[in-house]
């Protein structure tokens, strides 16, 4: 069905605030201009054929994965394949790694925060390989406790697969201790770390983190949508997950989408430009909204933890007394762009399994609102923001049959 | 997030959502009555003003309050719309797919906020006659809305009975 009625009701807001990096978003102009040139001027050929259109293609992937190189620590670009989103990358790395294990009957063991890019394929793979998924449970704050993990952790363990930060709620995982625990336990399990979240927010050592696979996605950094990469530690086997015509990596088929990972190459640069200033600005614009919202608005509920644990561009706020669908409408239509946990979002009508992970009851859930800050964001479109969502919660609370005041049920 | 959906709603719908029709709680109401819950995330609450006119017992007000999505508040409005000035008889009648149409047609995923309304509705008039005589049009046996509206509350009863959350 189309939508063009709805977008003329909705109208074109007098300010408009995106802060919907979790889902998507748009691209800085850098990023474009550097993606352009790629579509019809230079290296629109195979990088895998041997003429000049194909060679300047090879040469455009290879200098971004050298670049990725230097950021993860990687070792080098044969470390490294790019596939065509963080989802695909994670089915690489969670199914690649269960059937490459050769075993029936083996293990493994997710996060229950983890994004359905990691849950579904572990599902999959025990489906597939009657394997056993153990959905490792987190505290309030979404953390993964090291000893919670250990007591789950045995001879058959294929797999750990814990986020280095969790894409809702912003905690940021003690990926390295982790690591550390799984190893201790069992030296033939293999680590993932999902960093689609914290890549370009905290410091990223594969190395010194030591895990085996490491996903990345390129929309998740203000980079075009598409373009997926997973790190794989030298030594490390996977069978891959998708079949056809290899071109430069043996791990996925396909032609590389180059001018989509030149567009990656360029948001990184910017992403890692000023890095450390960058990232306390982001972290200052967090706390401004994220204290400004729990001051300004009675009746709420901070998901995910505070401080240094949080993801520096984290705003999750359920919102009681409303549902959380209605609340992305009512803000959507004053130009305030964000999304929700709730179940009338989503194709099961469940809310968010991160939010019920954290032992948030259904109610608190559906009345959850996400805002993703990036360096884009000034003051004033917290101001602005500030101003819109308080009115907003008003409103939708003057119609809600859910109040303080009415009787329960 | 979770597995998401897309939600092609028609402008009604969002007319609707931004000035709903007959909102509030009402002072004094002949009766009222709840369908949905907070852990289904969806919640409509119904009053009715009932009068005498000539021998008919005809709704001359409905308010509603909602505790729910955007497809929901527009349903829950629409439906008082749709009631006001009707018998009772006439407005028992009226079908979660009128309500669904009246908003140029719900997603079927939003189904639910429309038979929910009705349910609500078919809650308020079993209501209104508790205690008393049923009419001859008035069925005994629960009608589909109102199995379904139970249903979707005893369904969130279950899941939560069932799982225990992760403390
Ligand atoms: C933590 C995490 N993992 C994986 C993905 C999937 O990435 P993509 O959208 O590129 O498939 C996302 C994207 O939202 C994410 O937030």
């Amino acid at each position: 069905m189309s939508v063009e009625g709805l977008l003329r009701e909705h109208g074109q807001p007098e300010r408009e605030v995106y802060f919907d990096h979790e889902n998507s978003g748009w691209v800085p102009p850098e990023v474009v201009e550097a993606m352009l040139p790629y579509f019809n001027r230079k290296g629109f050929g195979h990088p895998s054929i041997t003429n000049k259109p194909g060679w300047e293609a090879y040469e455009a992937v290879w200098r971004v994965k050298e670049h990725l190189v230097k950021e993860l620590n990687a070792g080098g670009p044969q470390n490294l394949v790019f596939t065509h989103s963080g989802t695909e990358a994670n089915n690489l790395a969670v199914l690649g790694s269960a059937i490459a294990s050769g075993r029936k009957g083996g293990k493994v063991i997710v996060s229950s925060v983890e994004h359905l890019s990691v849950i579904f394929p572990a599902e999959f793979a025990a489906k597939l390989l009657g394997m056993k998924v153990i959905k490792v449970p987190v505290d309030e704050e979404g953390f993964v406790d090291p000893e919670v993990l250990s007591a789950y952790m045995d001879k058959d363990t294929v797999l750990v697969s814990v986020q280095a930060v969790n894409h809702e709620i912003g905690t940021i995982q003690r990926v390295k201790e982790l690591v550390k625990v799984v190893k201790e336990n069992n030296p033939e399990a293999l680590f993932h770390t999902d960093a689609c979240d914290a890549f370009g927010r905290i410091k990223l050592d594969v190395k010194e983190l030591g895990v085996d696979l490491l996903t990345l996605s390129s929309h998740k950094i203000l980079g075009p949508k598409g373009v997926g990469v997973l790190y794989v530690k030298e030594g490390v086997k996977l069978e891959p997950v998708i079949r056809g015509q290899l071109s430069t990596q043996t791990l996925w088929p396909g032609v590389e989408n180059v001018p989509a990972i030149v567009g990656f190459g360029k948001a990184m640069e910017l992403a890692f430009k000023d890095f450390s200033n960058q990232v306390r600005r982001v972290k200052s614009l967090r706390d401004k909204l994220l204290n400004g919202l729990l001051n300004e608005v009675p009746e709420t509920l901070l998901n995910g933890p505070k401080g240094d644990l949080r993801a520096p561009d984290n705003v999750n706020i359920s919102f009681l007394y409303v549902e959380g669908e209605a609340v992305t409408v009512e803000l959507s239509l004053k130009g305030i762009y964000a999304s929700s946990g709730s179940a009338c979002t989503s194709r099961i009508l469940e809310p968010s399994h991160v939010l019920l992970a954290i032992g948030r009851k259904h109610e608190e859930a559906h009345g959850s609102i996400l805002f993703k800050i990036t360096r884009y964001h000034t003051d004033g479109d917290i101001d602005y923001a500030l101003q819109v969502v308080p009115e907003a919660i008003k409103r939708l609370r003057s119609i809600s049959s859910l109040k303080p005041s009415h009787p329960k049920q | 997030m979770s597995s998401r959906i897309p939600l092609p709603y028609s402008p009604k719908v969002l007319k609707y959502f931004k000035n709903p029709k007959n909102l509030g709680p009402m002072e004094n109401p002949t009766v009222e009555a709840m369908a949905g819950s907070p852990a289904c995330g969806d919640m409509i609450r119904l009053y009715l003003r009932i009068a005498d006119v000539g021998g008919e017992e005809v709704i001359k007000e409905a308010t509603f309050e909602s505790y729910g999505c955007a497809a929901n508040i527009a349903a829950a409005s629409v439906l008082t719309e749709l009631i006001k000035g009707k018998t009772i008889k006439e407005a028992w009648k009226i079908s979660w797919k009128e309500i669904s149409d009246e908003l140029g047609g719900l997603p079927p995923i939003k189904y639910h906020c429309s038979i929910l309304a009705v349910g609500a509705l078919k809650r308020a008039v079993r209501a209104y006659y508790g205690g008393k005589e049923l009419p001859p049009w008035l069925p005994k046996e629960l009608t589909a809305e109102e199995r379904q509206t139970m249903e979707e509350e005893e369904m969130i009863e279950r899941i939560y009975g069932r799982s225990p959350k992760m403390k």
